[in-house]
């Protein structure tokens, strides 16, 4: 199973992190310097694995940004790169030519599409339509909810 | 009034998420500043009765969180109190929330239960429930998961794809905290094996897949349902899974590689994704390596990734390779150039790899060819690689009592290249095994202090810390095994060269320490041959000696070129003497008892290099080069060189007076020196031998010993010893700095007389009061070297043998402790005891113990085919339900039993004409289908009789059942297999 996603760029910024597997706020930020450190420091020509504590990072680049999954062991790397790719396409698809900016604006909206995508370390939707389906009705009730509210603080200002 | 018009103004005006974001990329005032003044903000806004400004609050507050590890832990009741907003979009935030915030440990996690429930059954948001899914995924608890489990179940079979799919897979953190669910989901979670939606397949077989991984002897009875999937699925995701759980499978029962096996070879050929062709790689390679077909397509596949432009390829194939290596080393011999070409890739982990790889390959014939290789590629790497090699290489050979090893000249030697290379970090290892081959291989002990000799003699090396181990272990070596250094003279002079003062102390310690023994060894062949020649040619001596030494025979000639190389270090000491400082010593100081004694000058052939010029001068050598040291701060340093001088004190007069009186006394060797010497020599020589692990144990405690008792009170006594002692070290250390200290300034000798004996005294005492630490934490050869100081004043006294074996006896406890795996010695390497313990095949924990036998009490029924669930400890109310569900399913697995029990009876023949007829393997796949079908209308049988809600699907798959014909022909495994 994958036991956590982090995306981070090149200066060691993190962008998202998303954990399947139990660690502590403190392990968290330990593992994220320590992981990293290791990542950014290969270079551009040498494979997309490492192996660290018994268990394998998959990582791929995308333009400045770094997505990181750790796996098991026994665990497919090839398979690992193509969810990271597919979760690309997906947030391509969904941001229109995704880039950096958009995810640091709407990183709740990247973790909904991750949800969609894993659930308890597992892929669970490899259809690209779908879940881009998903998403957009997810996002449609949230707007409409949101109409509503802002509906209600108009409300507000007018009686005040 | 004031709050709600504050909370207003906070509705109104409050920091948006993005807002926050901007702020923090301006960075305006400081990224903390920002951070903390934002903080309080959320801390204001999370108060608010609005639930709008609420949930925006918390989402600013998990983005902090989950990019800046700020702890939110302290919001977790509004977390709660934002998931039960009726809103979506706030209910999105809050379940965002608290699947990124909660833990285990989480107090509130109490209160959600009933929201979850809620949220679980909605029925008219699918999107609700998929969320509650989610957040249940990442944090659901026994308590949890024991009762929401049946929400879980009806969802497990719910209309809705998108819900069930999320169902099955939270399914596998539910088995996890609570295996008691097994019995009420299991069944459907296996019904949905059966599902013809390519998402919810998927699903499940990843759930699956994870717990297969876990524990796979479980799931063995659904091994048809998987092989089905194998065949019939085209969605390399799941062939993927379905691999690995056969991984898995195959290694437990053998029967079923036999049909596994074609259809992953036919995936391997067929398809055009990489990731799914490794995938059957690895399974091929890892379980069902005895097809040799298999193996032979796989190892053609991985030669390919080996070939591949793309370093992740690369990388897996060598990872394949290593996999296949120990059961088809041939697969790797065939590679080995590849192999061995990557060892130079750009790619540290790709060298890693193959370097794994080419030390698999490494056996009795190959070793010195490889070990040549690698050495050389160590030489031109990086450091860290490089000592990565060295490390492999010395652990591979050292494998299993230096199995591969059949040249130990050879392998000495090696150990001696390897810690010249420049960045050679592996002194620990080096040490331990050139210690260990010295104790372990009596044969190869002349080769070894050949090595240490030129370890030692070297100058240079002083230098790398990274050395000072392995110079250690090589100055224990030349001391204990002196009698095969070719110049035991040379020996002492290098173990006293002016640049050890760059050792460590303890180090420095062991060096004096073998230079004692060294020259007691000199003087006591000094002595022998004194009396040999005596009694043979009373007339021979000195002045023979001398041409002697200038002849040098045997190899001998390299040692006297070396001498004057290294005699250059003794430049400090006699500045005046440089180049042929030793050889212009030997001639000045021997000179004149030449010249008074040189009555003859037979030549005296053999090697005869100890002659009396040699030893006095190695006598005033010592004395030189360790007079300062009486005033060492360590006191390790000082107790050795003090016996050492003390000795050269004892016995100097003799030695010197010895010749002149040679004539009349020669014969009657009643001189207390010589008698001395034997004795320290015959301490020296006595070897020390390896000891068994348990023979500590086996010392009785002597009478009267308390080994527990508090020493609390011993600072009594030692503050009585303390003054004297301090007195004494002080004397000592003026009187030898009147005696040779000349050529130190005075200055010097001052500052090292005063703090010594302060510093001396502290540790003698902290030395006295932790003594057990000071024993074990030391070398082992300083354990040696305990030794002299304990018999010195024994030995004066021989009829004292008792507590001379005490010593020996401790000694050698001593020993045992620092390598507790020795034990009968064999002729060439002694071998070791209590080295290989069987490692005991790694035990599922007790979770998954309950959770297997759960998972086969559901499958089995009552027929527990393992004894796992047998031995499943299980609290009072889940025995309880066990009995219960026994009683549901006896009638129904008693039916299976009886059938089973049929079909194999009536199949025994056609099973063995099938294992003899392998050539109707094409007929056998095309049966294979209808057979699992038929085996499926068994289980459609069997839940028929349990659950009735299930009954139309079930009836409409028997329909489709082949006829009965073939049912005759298929069983060849028992019904649970294929």
């Amino acid at each position: 199973m994958i036991h956590f996603v982090i995306l981070n760029n090149r200066q060691g910024k993190v962008r998202l992190t998303k954990w399947y597997s139990t660690y502590s706020q403190k392990e968290r930020s330990k593992v994220i310097r320590e992981l990293t450190g290791i990542i950014l420091s290969r270079g551009p020509k040498l494979c997309n694995f490492v192996e660290w504590r018994g268990l394998k990072v998959v990582y791929k680049r995308y333009a400045g940004l770094y997505f990181s999954m750790c796996i098991d062991q026994d665990d497919n790397e090839l398979e690992t790169l193509d969810i990271i790719h597919h979760y690309v396409e997906m947030l391509d698809r969904y941001f229109l030519n995704v880039c950096e900016l958009d995810l640091i604006y709407n990183f709740h909206k990247a973790y909904y599409i991750l949800d969609e995508l894993l659930l308890a370390g597992e892929l669970q939707e490899s259809s690209r339509r779908t879940i881009a389906r998903l998403v957009a009705a997810q996002d449609s009730l949230v707007e409409t909810a949101r109409e509503q509210a802002s509906l209600l603080g108009d409300l507000v200002k007018q009686a005040m | 009034m004031a709050s709600t018009t504050s909370s207003i103004m906070d509705t109104l005006f409050q920091r948006t998420l993005e807002d926050l974001i901007k702020g923090l990329r301006l960075q305006l005032i400081g990224e903390s500043a920002f951070i903390s003044k934002a903080l309080e903000e959320i801390r204001r806004e999370i108060k608010s009765t609005d639930p709008h400004t609420k949930s925006n609050a918390l989402q600013k507050l998990s983005y902090l969180s989950s990019l800046h590890h700020f702890d939110m832990s302290w919001a977790a009741f509004h977390v709660v109190e934002v998931m039960s907003s009726s809103r979506f979009s706030h209910k999105k935030i809050g379940y965002h929330a608290a699947s990124l915030s909660f833990s285990d440990s989480t107090p509130v996690l109490l209160l959600i239960t009933n929201q979850l429930r809620k949220d679980l059954t909605n029925p008219n948001n699918e999107f609700e429930v998929s969320l509650a899914l989610e957040c249940l995924s990442r944090i659901a608890t026994t308590d949890l998961c024991r009762d929401l489990t049946p929400e879980i179940f009806t969802l497990l079979s719910s209309t809705k794809i998108f819900v069930r799919k999320k169902a099955i897979a939270l399914v596998l953190r539910v088995f996890e905290k609570y295996p008691d669910a097994v019995k009420v989901c299991f069944k459907r979670l296996v019904e949905n094996l059966d599902s013809t939606d390519p998402h919810i397949v998927s699903a499940v077989v990843g759930v699956f897949c994870e717990l297969t991984s876990n524990d796979p002897k479980s799931y063995l009875p659904l091994a048809p349902e998987f092989y089905r999937i194998l065949v019939d699925s085209k969605n390399n995701w799941v062939l993927i899974k379905m691999l690995k759980i056969f991984a898995k499978l195959v290694l437990l029962e053998p029967r079923l590689s036999k049909r596994v096996v074609e259809p992953v070879c036919e995936h391997m050929r067929r398809t055009g994704a990489k990731s799914l062709m490794f995938e059957c790689v690895r399974t091929v390679v890892s379980s069902l390596s005895e097809h040799e077909q298999a193996v032979k397509l796989a190892v053609v596949k991985i030669r390919e990734l080996l070939l591949d432009d793309d370093p992740n390829l690369k990388y897996l194939g060598l990872n394949a390779l290593s996999i296949v290596a120990p059961k088809h080393l041939w697969a790797v011999l065939e590679n080995k150039e590849v192999v061995i070409k990557w060892l130079s890739d750009e790619d540290p982990n790709i060298k890693r790899e193959s370097l794994r790889l080419v030390m698999a390959m490494v056996s009795e014939n190959n070793v010195v060819e490889i070990c040549r290789v690698l050495v050389n590629y160590a030489l031109k790497s990086d450091p860290e690689f490089c000592n990565e090699i060295l490390g492999s290489v010395l652990s591979t050979c050292s494998r299993n009592l230096y199995e591969i090893v059949n040249d130990f000249d050879w392998y000495v030697s090696l150990l001696g290249e390897m810690s010249r290379i420049l960045h050679c970090q592996q002194g620990d290892e080096i040490e331990n095994q050139l210690i260990d081959i010295s104790m372990r291989v009596r044969d190869v002990r002349p080769e070894l202090v050949r090595v240490g000799r030129d370890l030692l003699i070297d100058p240079a090396l002083l230098s790398n810390h990274f050395l000072y181990r392995i110079l250690s272990a090589a100055a224990w070596v030349s001391g204990e095994y002196v009698e095969f250094s070719r110049n035991p003279f040379e020996l002492i002079e290098a173990l006293l060269q002016p640049r050890t003062n760059l050792l460590p102390p303890s180090i420095r310690a062991i060096y004096i320490q073998s230079a004692f023994k060294v020259l007691i060894f000199c003087l006591h062949s000094y002595l022998l041959q004194r009396e040999s020649t005596a009694s043979s040619y009373p007339d021979t001596l000195a002045l023979s000696e001398l041409a002697s030494k200038r002849e040098m025979p045997e190899g001998s000639d390299l040692a006297t070129f070396k001498a004057p190389s290294h005699s250059e270090q003794d430049e400090v000491f006699n500045p005046r003497v440089s180049n042929q400082s030793s050889e212009e010593l030997s001639v000045g100081n021997g000179g004149d008892r030449t010249i008074n004694h040189g009555q003859t000058s037979t030549p005296v052939t053999s090697e005869n290099i100890f002659t009396y010029e040699a030893v006095v001068n190695q006598l005033n050598l010592i004395e030189l080069a360790l007079g300062p040291l009486t005033g060492s701060h360590d006191v390790e340093i000082l107790e050795r060189v003090r016996n050492l001088l003390c000795f050269i004190e004892l016995i100097k007069g003799e030695i010197l007076e010895s010749l002149v009186q040679k004539e009349e006394n020669l014969n009657s060797a009643e001189m207390k020196s010589s008698k001395i010497i034997k004795l320290m020599s015959d301490a020296f020589s006595e070897e020390l031998g390896p000891v068994s692990v348990s023979a500590q144990e086996r010392v009785p405690i002597p009478e009267g010993l308390v080994l527990k008792e508090n020493l609390n009170d011993l600072e009594m006594i030692c503050g009585d010893i303390q003054l004297p002692s301090s007195i004494s070290f002080s004397l000592v250390s003026t009187h030898y700095e009147e005696g040779v200290g000349a050529s130190l300034p005075d200055l010097q000798s001052k500052e090292e007389l005063e703090p010594p004996s302060e510093a001396t005294s502290l540790l003698a005492e902290h030395r006295k009061r932790h003594g057990l630490y000071y024993l074990t934490s030391e070398k082992n050869d300083i354990v040696a070297n305990d030794y002299p100081p304990a018999n010195d004043p024994k030995l004066q006294d021989d009829q004292n043998n008792d507590t001379e074996d005490l010593v020996k006896l401790t000694e050698q406890l001593l020993v045992s402790k620092k390598r507790p795996n020795q034990a009968k010695p064999r002729p060439v390497v002694v071998k070791l005891d209590g080295d290989f313990v069987p490692v005991s095949a790694k035990r599922p924990g007790p979770k998954d113990d309950s959770l297997s036998g759960a998972v086969q009490e559901v499958l089995l029924g009552n027929d527990t085919r393992t004894s796992t669930s047998r031995s499943n400890p299980s609290d009072k109310s889940s025995s309880k339900r066990k009995g219960k569900e026994k009683l549901i399913t006896d009638p129904s697995s008693e039916l299976n039993e009886n059938l089973g029990d049929a079909e194999k009876l009536d199949h025994e023949n056609p099973s063995s004409r099938r294992s003899k007829h392998r050539t109707h393997g094409k007929e056998r796949r095309h049966k294979s289908p209808g057979k699992i079908r038929e085996e499926r209308e068994e289980n459609g049988q069997k839940e028929k009789k349990k659950s009735s809600h299930r009954h139309a699907r079930h009836k409409t798959r028997q329909r489709a059942d082949v006829p009965l014909n073939v049912v005759s022909e298929t069983p060849v495994i028992p019904d649970f297999l294929l």
